[in-house]
């Protein structure tokens, strides 16, 4: 039972980061919505790999054979990555866009139809 | 070195490095730098063209990355593949040669339309990174650098549709666009971290190999295919399709024609390659033929109320979308009933793949007309244009034959690959084929209108300083201009040589499955 507590965790941060998307108004809380989404599945992935009381898979020196599983690691490294890109990405455009409008409210927009 | 043996990874490297090497490039002046990318554009399309002429021969090739010799997909004392590997069958090299041709055509047009001093380098640099990206998107064989991809290719795309940064539209439409697809590959992320947890497998022919189709690979499939079908802009996730390319500098929309498409090919691979064997695989079919049809009528009906020429042709991009879908939809429908497929599935399957390179042809054709117009008009609106074909002769010839072959008129190459996929969907059910006619002639309607309104009519008072667009223009559209006609012309050696193998190779799960293991 303990063991599914991360999946639990990442999929109540997917969830928290949906209504964050979804329901928020404030462009940056949309983008705080796509973290938190990042960071749930982050989770999902690392906690695919986990053995408990496993250490980090390096074989070189390694006090034990017990080894998390690297590949989930591997994965959700580059997925940090990318999430850093995107985020500075949606960050600079928020801050074009109250450069702009003078405002984060997504209601006052122009594209519309 | 053997050029053939590593093409497919030089073939994503090039645009890649060529793309970073070039804002050092543009130090030893404009004209190096502008040689500089079309050399490695061109240089990717002759590698593609080689692979395309050796898979159309050899069957599917591989490479291995990090192998001792790239041809050895699965390490010895190991029976799975675990290095990345990239499988290049048909269908890939088709959708490669697609993307590259538009991304070709799209940089030789921007050499004059994107005016200098405005980060033109940068914005170089980011069409050859969306160009590596598609390549590498259509050329992979492993579901985690397939989800890297495709992040490279929404970021690049993203930021390109952001170039008018001194506009506010520019700049929401680019915002709606990155934050639907980030959710969208986050969501594809998830699938992916469920197959894995699952059979311990990234490879698509060794996970297609020992699917078992239970309760979670189900809800991996249902996360992917909405993933990607939000990533080719169906219906109703179809919003960020027309802020997005009605934004965007007209050259890009081109790209982000075939860039949407790069998303359509994944579903395909993950439908056809990793799923066809499902038992109820008819329900993932009729949802894709479901997608396609409302694609096809909604994307139609809100062109039509459009001002903007280039929403509007967005809009109309949604709506071929659904022809797509509806095609290569009703070849997965009968793909367990091989007389049903032989007699008409494999039939609309090539209606629907040559309806993509069709479409991405006469698409890009029309968005840089659209973009000729802004170039010299200053506007997007249809209501402050008129009587353009005094002054743009070339430029209405060229909108005439996109906006001919985009209502599937013949002799224009819509017509061609429309006929196909009427006739075969009219076998499996002939309400989705009256349906799709119907939207042809709404299309044609809305055709009508923009040519009426932007060319017709007398000389407007305010346009007498306006000129036809500068040679390299002329010269891009011309050449998709003549594409169009040709493959109009000859639909039969397009379809035997190129569409007809890679209709047959999404259809053969157990040959991309044998590339590997």
């Amino acid at each position: 039972m303990i063991s599914q507590f991360p999946l639990l965790a990442a999929l109540i941060l997917v969830i928290i980061g949906f209504f964050a998307i979804t329901l928020k108004k404030n462009l940056i809380k949309i983008v705080m919505g796509i973290s938190i989404i990042g960071s749930g599945v982050n989770l999902f992935l690392i906690s695919l790999g986990y053995k408990s009381a496993g250490v980090a898979p390096i074989f070189t020196n390694a006090p034990k054979l017990e080894m998390v599983l690297p590949i989930p690691q591997a994965l959700t490294l580059t997925n940090i990555v990318i999430d850093l890109a995107l985020v500075a990405f949606m960050l600079s455009l928020v801050i074009l866009l109250y450069k702009h409008y003078g405002s984060l409210d997504i209601r006052n927009r122009r594209l519309k139809g | 070195m053997n050029l053939l043996l590593h093409a497919p990874i030089l073939a994503i490297s090039i645009p890649l490095l060529g793309g970073l090497a070039t804002p050092i490039i543009t130090k030893f002046g404009k004209r190096v730098r502008d040689s500089w990318i079309i050399l490695s554009l061109l240089f990717t399309e002759f590698l593609v063209l080689i692979l395309t002429h050796d898979i159309l021969s050899n069957g599917i090739r591989t490479y291995t990355l990090g192998a001792k010799f790239p041809t050895d997909t699965i390490p010895i004392a190991n029976f799975i593949p675990v290095r990345i590997v990239l499988e290049l069958d048909a269908f890939s090299v088709f959708m490669a040669i697609t993307s590259v041709t538009i991304a070709l055509i799209a940089s030789i047009y921007s050499l004059k339309f994107i005016k200098e001093g405005t980060a033109k380098s940068k914005y170089y640099t980011l069409l050859l990174l969306l160009t590596a990206a598609m390549v590498g998107l259509v050329f992979t064989g492993d579901l985690f650098s397939m989800f890297v991809f495709l992040e490279i290719l929404s970021i690049s795309s993203g930021v390109l549709v952001a170039f008018y940064s001194h506009k506010g539209e520019a700049l929401e439409a680019a915002f709606k666009y990155i934050v639907i697809s980030a959710v969208g590959a986050l969501m594809i992320l998830l699938a992916i971290g469920l197959l894995y947890g699952h059979y311990n497998l990234l490879n698509i022919a060794a996970l297609a190999n020992v699917l078992k189709f239970s309760f979670s690979d189900k809800v991996a499939l249902v996360l992917l295919i909405a993933a990607f079908a939000m990533k080719c802009g169906a219906v109703p996730l179809h919003m960020w399709v027309p802020d997005a390319y009605g934004e965007a500098p007209a050259p890009i929309s081109a790209v982000l024609v075939v860039a949407s498409q790069a998303g359509l090919y994944a579903l395909f691979r993950i439908s056809f390659t990793l799923f066809s064997a499902l038992p109820t695989i008819e329900i993932v079919a009729w949802s894709v033929i479901i997608l396609g049809v409302l694609s096809m009528f909604i994307g139609v009906i809100m062109a039509i109320s459009q001002k903007n020429i280039k929403r509007l042709m967005a809009y109309h991009a949604i709506s071929q979308t659904g022809y797509m879908l509806l095609g290569i939809g009703v070849g997965l429908a009968v793909i367990g009933n091989i007389n049903a497929l032989n007699s008409f599935g494999i039939t609309a399957m090539e209606g629907g793949i040559f309806h993509i390179i069709n479409h991405a042809i006469y698409k890009g054709l029309l968005f840089l007309t659209a973009g000729a117009i802004i170039y010299r008009v200053g506007t997007k609106d249809l209501n402050k244009m008129g009587g353009l074909a005094h002054k743009m002769p070339f430029t209405t010839i060229f909108f005439l034959i996109g906006a001919l072959a985009i209502t599937g008129l013949p002799p224009f190459n819509g017509f061609a690959s429309k006929l196909m996929i009427y006739e075969s969907v009219f076998r499996f059910s002939p309400l989705l084929s009256i349906i799709a006619m119907m939207v042809s002639i709404l299309t044609l309607a809305s055709f009508v209108k923009v040519f009426y309104s932007a060319f017709m009519g007398p000389k407007l008072k305010e346009h007498n300083e306006i000129r036809e667009v500068p040679k390299t223009m002329l010269i891009a559209m011309l050449v998709l201009a003549l594409l169009t006609l040709l493959v109009g012309l000859f639909p039969d050696i397009v379809v035997d040589n190129i569409i007809s193998p890679a209709a047959h190779a999404l259809v053969d799960q157990s040959k991309y499955i044998g590339g590997v293991l």
